[in-house]
């Protein structure tokens, strides 16, 4: 649950860099996503098209604070957004290095903190590190959005191992997986360890065929998530023989 | 009086930041507004006197990840 919403699609599906709005509409049906993000930018030509194309989805909508360095920034660019889009819903982002763009924890926590006690339901985009998730469940974040790699990198799930305890520390806070996929196997990863969905954006909008592609991550993300409700068995060092030996004939 | 709307200066006739959007033609509906930096609600954009040097940003949805 999402704040109270229970997605049947664990794809969250960002929206930007599609070779045509046609092609970003047919991705995101063949996805199955129900969570598509959006941002706001300056005022200009086919805003009027893009808020048309958006209601048409059907989706909810997840806006973002891409772009934005600094905590007033972030809240500011988020009191707009809520605004604009008639929803609560805000994916955090603050970022704190252009060429990483990974997070800067320390504002991501103070504009969590003022955007959760002023009624936001808040998707931090955050790192692995167990400690800056506590403090934003803290600051009235129910849902954790770790990177995978960094936003656009298509590198994977970069620290599997910290994303597992990640996982293990937080059980009952719902998990996503955002930024860095760039195959769906990855994204099945993600879901195996049992992370509750994944939001991933350049890897469907860069493919060759972005509608292919999201028909495919779509349905390693279903795949992933039976796999992790069904269970996984434990690994092993060594070899185990899974035909039985009783009854092996002496030749 | 100069002001800035979306990072590009002029000089306008209007008194108040409701006024403006007029002038300049944006939708007023679907936009979303900030003076210096602070959000400014649908409904407080008439109460909002123009002053000099003010940066205004008139934002919109557009597509993001």
């Amino acid at each position: 649950m999402f704040y109270g919403v229970d997605l049947k699609s664990r794809l969250m599906l960002g929206t930007a860099q599609y070779p045509s709005p046609a092609v970003l509409q047919q991705a995101i049906a063949a996805s199955g996503a129900e969570v598509i993000t959006v941002s706001l930018r300056r005022e200009g030509r086919g805003g009027a098209d893009f808020r048309q194309l958006i209601a048409e989805t059907g989706c909810r909508i997840l806006p973002n604070t891409a772009g934005c360095h600094t905590a007033a920034e972030a809240i500011t660019t988020a009191q707009m957004a809520r605004e604009v889009f008639g929803t609560s819903w805000i994916k955090l982002e603050v970022i704190g290095h252009a060429d990483t763009l990974q997070p800067d924890p320390f504002a991501l926590v103070e504009a969590a903190r003022v955007l959760c006690a002023d009624g936001f339901q808040v998707f931090p985009y955050t790192t692995e590190d167990l400690i800056l998730g506590e403090k934003l469940v803290e600051a009235g974040c129910q849902v954790l959005m770790p990177w995978g790699a960094p936003i656009g990198s298509g590198q994977g799930l970069r620290n599997l191992e910290g994303l597992r305890s990640m996982r293990a520390h937080f059980p009952d806070i719902p998990l996503v997986v955002d930024a860095g996929i760039g195959a769906p196997s990855q994204a099945a990863q993600a879901m195996e360890l049992g992370y509750d969905a994944v939001l991933l954006n350049t890897a469907v909008a860069k493919a060759l065929d972005p509608v292919g592609m999201a028909a495919a991550f779509g349905q390693a993300v279903a795949a992933g998530q039976m796999a992790a409700e069904a269970g996984l068995m434990p690994k092993r060092d060594m070899a185990v023989a899974s035909t039985p030996i009783f009854g092996l004939a002496q030749l | 009086m100069r002001v800035e709307v979306n990072g590009e200066g002029m000089t306008p006739r209007a008194e108040t930041l409701a006024e403006l959007l007029e002038d300049c033609g944006f939708e007023t509906a679907s936009v979303a507004t900030a003076v210096n930096g602070q959000f400014v609600p649908r409904g407080g954009r008439a109460a909002v006197k123009l002053t000099d040097g003010d940066r205004i940003e008139v934002l919109s949805p557009m597509q993001g990840g």
